[in-house]
């Protein structure tokens, strides 16, 4: 049942937001809860039966082992996030209202990794777009409104290009289906007007995911949202709107060719280094955050670059991994936000002996991040470097190992100024953070650590079905 | 008795009179749905002629999910006060001078350019009702859940607008 997917947390949203004595505004967090639980436990428990039963409304919805992993992602998310959001934000109006857009991007989410038609994929991408918009400013100080209307800004210009490129496709093909324009590329003739869209609707991706040079939008987007919108945009937003949607329109619509595959490698390459350098001077945590995302989001790109079906899977597995670790390490840095007040690097220190689990848990998700076995990363990282090696891409190959060293290196030195050393006299009085905020952390870092030591079935129950689709 | 040509003549009048109407406006948020409007004349001329899809996509994009964006947009922005209002519109004329000059010559460059045809497909006359509810299902339920989300996002923002005006 897809449609479920959509028309279920439509239901909550409107529930939640009825003018009938406002109880249901308190409940609004075990409702979403109960709602993403239930979406996680469908996807793990129940495969089949989401992929395969009947329609409720004859709704164009389709399911594949591809949109389980995402749909996945966007439970594991969406779950942290709301229990960040909830418990960081002050004002209870403030919680049901953050609840209520959570829901409705999840909805949109749902919707973008299920449609098989162009201008359906739009719909849902602005759905996200305007949910995502709205969260980012809800705190409505200078900062979050700033950053609010860049991303608003790019985000407009990235739809007016894609729409533009599914107006050329029309114009050619007379349909926006996947199957349909996926013929007109497959012809073999390289038309002018089809390139021209293709390149138009990759270029408005690009700004969506916020690779180089499109990223100008994401640290000041990242770093001023609230807590809980700063893990939701991390952990799935631009990986769902951004490069779940290249990787599907690459493989499933346009198709490989030798051009495309060029610009992925050299975009990716660009957004791994500059990514890494960037985020080696920061000094506010979330920003240093902001940066390794643009460099992991190049990793995720450049194996797509590849243009093999190890390069596929490589970046469909780094995708989930990136979604798991970016979200907790974005949830810890809520929870040292919440208990010292600040994100300022520099004035941050010893909190390892403060705040254990948020250390050991930050810790975890920094290894995995630069690819240290026995976790998750370090498999992701392996396959993609695997898949550029075995496509003779020697130089991707190497960028992408050195790559990671330096993301060591910067993670390190975040380690080092806020977990380890002295603790500063303001700081003495620290604690743990709550509850809301450790378990999601224990969550994800177990997942980390779970699909590290798994691996081999991990691999053969996700990963390998995965690749079959695109064959 | 309207023959085609009559509605046409009055759908273009109406045409230019929404757009005029919509640039000369004071009010940015009256402009923005007076662009809805035109949005929607265009639909109707494209339903005239035989091109069902087109005018069910320009509908739905122009009249539905843009005027959603700009609203957002709008509301993220604040009035200027009368008096800046005054000196902007003086100072206009001088600073943007050059954006007609640019704008007719990479008009006149760009009518040079030598693309190649475009492929013509025949033109359909589909059942309006058809190509809405039937073929475009997902599409209107998307667009339910857009403007629903504008819509809830705005009253978030507005909701206690005096402290947003403290603050900027």
């Amino acid at each position: 049942m897809p449609s479920l997917l959509i028309l279920i947390p439509a239901v909550m949203v409107i529930l939640i937001n009825l003018p009938v004595k406002e109880i249901l505004k308190r409940v609004a967090f075990l409702l979403a809860l109960l709602y993403i639980l239930a979406q996680a436990a469908a996807v793990i428990f129940a495969p089949a039966y989401l992929m395969n039963t009947p329609q409720l409304f004859a709704l164009n919805l389709v399911i594949d082992s591809f949109s389980l992993l995402m749909l996945l992602s966007i439970s594991i998310v969406g779950l942290s996030a709301l229990c960040v959001g909830w418990f960081t934000l002050d004002d209870s109006n403030k919680k049901s209202d953050f609840v209520s857009l959570l829901l409705l991007s999840i909805i949109g989410m749902n919707g973008v990794v299920m449609v098989r038609d162009l201008f359906s994929l739009y719909v849902f991408l602005e759905v996200v777009a305007i949910a995502s918009f709205i969260l980012i400013a809800l705190d409505k100080d200078r900062e979050a409104l700033e950053g609010s209307f860049k991303y608003f800004i790019l985000s407009a210009i990235a739809t007016v290009m894609m729409l533009t490129a599914i107006s050329f496709l029309m114009m050619v093909t007379g349909d926006t289906s996947f199957e349909a324009v996926r013929a007109t590329f497959k012809a073999g003739t390289i038309t002018f007007w089809p390139v021209l869209a293709m390149v138009l609707f990759v270029v408005g991706l690009f700004i969506k995911a916020g690779v180089v040079p499109f990223h100008g939008w994401l640290p000041d987007a990242y770093s001023s949202a609230p807590a809980g919108v700063s893990v939701l945009l991390a952990g799935i937003v631009t990986k769902v709107t951004g490069v779940y949607t290249i990787i599907r329109l690459v493989t499933m619509v346009f198709g490989f060719s030798p051009s495309l595959n060029k610009v992925l490698l050299i975009v990716g390459a660009i957004s791994i280094i500059v990514g890494a350098l960037g985020a080696l001077g920061q000094k506010d945590m979330k920003r240093m955050l902001a940066f390794s995302s643009i460099s992991q989001v190049g990793y995720i790109i450049i194996s797509l670059g590849a243009g093999t079906q190890l390069g596929i899977a490589g970046a469909v597995f780094h995708l989930f991994n990136h979604s798991v670790f970016k979200s907790l390490l974005f949830v810890n840095a809520a929870a040292v936000e919440e208990q010292t007040g600040t994100r300022d690097m520099d004035k941050l220190g010893g909190l390892a002996e403060k705040m254990p689990i948020t250390g050991i848990t930050s810790v975890i998700a920094l290894l995995s991040t630069a690819g240290i076995p026995p976790l998750g990363g370090f498999w992701s990282k392996l396959i993609i470097i695997l898949a550029l090696w075995k496509a003779g891409l020697f130089p991707y190959a190497i960028i992408a190992v050195l790559a990671s060293l330096l993301t060591l290196a910067y993670f390190l030195s975040m380690t080092r100024r806020v977990y380890w050393g002295k603790v500063p006299e303001q700081l003495a009085d620290v604690t743990e953070a709550g509850a809301g905020l450790v378990v999601p952390a224990l969550v994800l870092a177990a997942i980390t650590i779970g699909v590290g030591i798994a691996f081999p079935y991990i691999l053969n129950t996700f990963i390998l079905p995965i690749r079959s689709i695109f064959g | 008795m309207i023959t085609p040509y009559i509605l046409t003549l009055v759908l273009l009048i109406l045409l230019i009179a929404t757009a005029l109407w919509s640039v000369m406006q004071d009010d940015l948020l009256r402009a923005a749905i007076a662009l809805a409007g035109v949005s929607i004349i265009v639909t109707l001329l494209m339903f005239q002629m035989a091109a069902p899809m087109a005018a069910v996509f320009e509908l739905s994009v122009c009249a539905g999910l843009i005027t959603v964006v700009f609203v957002s947009a709008i509301s993220l922005t604040r009035l200027m006060t009368r008096q800046e209002n005054i000196e902007f519109s003086r100072e206009r004329m001088t600073r943007f001078w050059y954006l007609p000059v640019l704008l007719i010559i990479v008009g006149v460059l760009l009518s040079f350019l030598v693309v190649p045809g475009v492929p013509s497909i025949p033109a359909v006359v589909a059942d309006v009702r058809k190509v809405l509810w039937n073929e475009r299902q997902l599409d209107m339920l998307g667009q339910i859940l857009v403007i629903l989300t504008g819509v809830f996002g705005i009253v978030v923002l507005f909701k206690d607008k005096p402290k947003v005006e403290k603050d900027i």
